[in-house]
């Protein structure tokens, strides 16, 4: 799994049928010093995140599966919870 | 998942069986603020998307499971990335939707 930001949100209206009803996030994913790295990725929500959140991204095929409880799912990211804080080299994030 | 736009389109007429219908796109990741990032690629598109459109797309095994649902006579596909979506707005802090 991987820390990310929660940068937004994306809206559509065609789409894969496993995805009707679903909020899609983009996520930011973070360097463990909460710096962005990297291209965001989009996610199924699973935690009630919001933008700005810090949340761990499940970033698996076969697991988001399991979570969604949907062997027919093409969803590949899910998040599924939200981060208070992290503790990295002596330091507490974000 | 991630996003991307259609940049273009692929054609070939000799192909594996397992994906002869596939209707392949060119498509560009792009980041929240609609910039490109990373290396364009071939998707194999499953919602009837077109060119300049922003999509977001699968990869790996998640990208054959829908062309299994659109076409279940076929086993198995050659696919490695997919289209599933078509955005109709990102909204992004600080950036207009």
């Amino acid at each position: 799994m991987r820390i990310c930001r929660i940068a937004g949100s994306v809206h559509a209206t065609v789409k894969d049928a496993s995805l009707e009803g679903e909020r899609i996030l983009l996520a930011q994913p973070l360097s463990l010093d909460g710096e962005a790295e990297g291209a965001p990725l989009l996610a199924v929500d699973r935690a009630d995140a919001g933008v700005g959140d810090h949340v761990l991204l499940m970033k698996e095929g076969g697991s988001a599966r399991l979570i969604l409880d949907d062997e027919n799912s093409p969803v590949q990211c899910v998040v599924v919870a939200v981060v208070d804080h992290w503790a990295h080299e002596g330091k507490v994030f974000p | 998942m991630h996003l991307a736009r259609v940049i273009g389109d692929a054609h070939a007429t000799v192909k594996d069986p397992m994906v002869t219908a596939a209707k392949m796109l060119l498509i560009h990741p792009i980041d929240g603020s609609r910039e490109f990032t990373g290396h364009p690629l071939v998707a194999v598109d499953m919602v009837g998307a077109g060119p300049g459109e922003i999509v977001f797309y699968t990869t790996a095994y998640e990208a054959v499971i829908p062309w299994k649902r659109l076409h279940p006579d076929v086993p198995m596909a050659l696919i490695d990335a997919g289209i599933i979506g078509i955005v109709d707005r990102i909204d992004v802090e600080g950036v207009p939707s």
